[in-house]
């Protein structure tokens, strides 16, 4: 049924820490690993080894730049990936029914052999959460690892989606954000958690936190405490320095 | 948006067909025998052959039953079980007035409401997507519903309702594109709350999450094209609007005049829908440092 639940019995997640994130996107190839070889249809590749590959992913990463009015410019890496909206827009406007959010955790999910493939979710999702895969006709999206937190036949350690197993970073956690005694609550709560386009009503369970303010930022334009600590490398003389000319105008 | 061709053909027939309906379902033209039977082809021919076209864009169209099963959330399943309804009122409504040169009045409101309200889900389908700016506003429906009426006011032969429904809609059309321009900036969606980095400071893109293009971006992120959006709207407006209205009302009512206005308007509308989805642009295309 495409009508959301009023309310779910939990709200499973991820917070995602802006100040951690390194960009390496092992948490892309960790999720693209596991949604191919799991459940539902393969995420293909179109031209994988030609000019203009491309392929379908639930997590990607981008990188912004962010000018302050005053100050360095910062580099943020963003991941991105399905938030599991509260007021799931993409699940209203389903016709089939496949789209639906479940009532027990909140997680949003596409029963793929219902989906007609007609692209409708993707146009309701601001977030670019969703996309057709090209080879199977249907609609694809994070599942929050579903066939990996309750699955009892892998160690108590993987039950967490693969992208949060796999971060090197700690930068993705994964939780409860209806309790607010949960870890990723007390995170949210303690780092000033927020939402992405919260203007679009889609109250997303997914949160993320801030960069945290630099403290090694001086307003006087010094970025770094140990700066003044690297000294200049001296040029070296003598014989080798003879070589390293001789070297360097062959 | 992506201007899928399936789609724009879709709902320019369709429109077309069910706003026909909606005029013989009132009774106008007040036609029976074969006359009835030309026109009940030609909006049967209309709105189905919309349908067909419309399949051609699902990745799945075998399993499309499955999509009259949520009407009661999905504006896209309501357009599906209306237009079948429609179609199914029409069809021994038109009988009847072929084969027995009866008109039931009450059948034939009935069609007419039926073949209304389905215009006006599809209508919804866009109008109802926030995160689309453009659409997300009420002028959307009343597009799509003016569509209806006065291309089927044409196709009805009822010139002078048809030249003041054409000059309604060319209205309307106006304020859509006026109103559309200024609608993402009213949204407040930007790069800086799509991100949340706002708190920070100016946001912009650095580096895509990959070098080749992707679904996303084909089907949210149209920007080709966009260039020539004036010259498009003025054709959409003079062929789809004012000279169809003008013909109608300057020169006398004939068969060459009235085919002649249909054809303008059939043109003027499909540049119109062109123009509808190319130049909508969607949120997401903040991430990617477009728009
Ligand atoms: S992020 Fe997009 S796909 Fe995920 S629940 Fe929200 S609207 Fe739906
Ligand atoms: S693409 Fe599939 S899941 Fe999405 S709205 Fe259409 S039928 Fe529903």
């Amino acid at each position: 049924m495409t009508s959301l639940p009023e309310k779910t019995e939990r709200a499973l997640g991820l917070v995602i820490d802006l100040d951690t994130c390194v960009g390496c996107h092992a948490c892309v190839v960790a999720c693209k690993g596991w949604n191919t070889e799991q459940y539902g249809a393969p995420l293909s590749d179109m031209d994988a080894y030609g000019a203009a590959p491309e392929g379908s992913f639930l997590n990607r990463i981008h990188t912004f730049e962010v000018t302050p009015d005053a100050g360095p410019v910062a580099v943020v890496h963003f991941p991105k990936s399905c938030l599991h909206c509260t007021d799931a827009p993409c699940v209203t406007v389903c016709p089939t029914g496949a789209s639906y959010k479940r009532v027990e955790d909140g997680i949003v999910l596409v029963n793929e052999s219902d989906c007609i493939g007609c692209g409708l979710c993707a146009w309701a999702c601001p977030y670019g959460a969703r996309e057709m895969d090209a080879a199977e006709g249907v609609m694809k999206k994070c599942t929050l690892c579903v066939d990996r937190i309750y699955n009892d036949n892998l160690p108590e350690e993987d039950r967490v989606p693969a992208c949060v197993r796999t971060c090197p970073a700690g930068a993705r956690h994964f939780g409860d954000l209806a309790d607010p005694e949960s870890a990723v609550s007390q995170l949210v709560a303690a780092r000033d958690g927020m939402d992405l386009m919260p203007e679009q009503g889609t109250a997303p369970v997914n949160k993320y936190l801030p960069p945290r303010p630099k403290a090694d930022q001086a307003p006087d334009g010094e970025i770094d405490v140990l700066a003044p600590l690297l000294e200049p490398v001296a040029e070296p003389g003598g014989f080798l320095g003879w070589l390293d000319r001789a070297l360097g105008r062959l | 948006m992506h201007p899928a061709p399936s789609i724009i053909l879709f709902t320019t027939l369709s429109g077309l067909g069910f706003g026909l309906m909606i005029w013989m379902g009132l009774g106008f033209p007040g036609v029976t025998g074969w006359t009835a039977f030309a026109f009940a082809a030609l909006a049967c021919g209309l709105a189905g052959g919309g349908l067909v076209a419309s399949t051609f864009h699902l990745r799945h169209p075998e399993r499309a039953l499955k999509a009259f099963s949520q009407w009661r959330s999905s504006w896209l399943s309501r357009e599906g079980v209306l237009s079948v309804a429609t179609l199914a009122a029409f069809a021994p409504y038109a009988a009847e007035l072929w084969l027995y040169d009866m008109r039931l009045a009450g059948l034939g409101w009935l069609v007419a409401a039926l073949a209304l309200a389905t215009v006006l889900a599809t209508s919804m389908i866009y109008a109802q997507i926030r995160a689309v700016p453009r659409w997300h506003h009420w002028t959307t429906p009343a597009l799509f519903v003016l569509h209806a009426l006065a291309g089927g006011a044409l196709l009805a032969a009822q010139t002078y309702v048809a030249a003041l429904l054409l000059l309604a809609l060319g209205g309307v059309q106006i304020y859509h594109w006026r109103k559309g321009d200024i609608r993402f900036r009213e949204a407040g969606t930007t790069a800086e709350t799509a991100t949340g980095l706002g708190r920070m400071g100016r946001v912009r893109l650095l580096e895509p999450p990959h070098t080749g293009r992707n679904y996303l971006l084909r089907e949210m992120v149209h920007v080709v094209g966009r260039r020539h959006a004036e010259r498009l709207r003025l054709i959409s407006l003079a062929a789809g609007c004012l000279l169809p209205a003008f013909l109608l009302s300057a020169l006398p009512s004939g068969h060459l005049a009235a085919g002649i206005a249909v054809l303008l308007h059939l043109g003027g509308v499909l540049a119109g829908r062109w123009l509808f989805f190319a130049e909508a642009e969607h949120v997401v295309g903040l991430y990617y440092g477009r728009r």
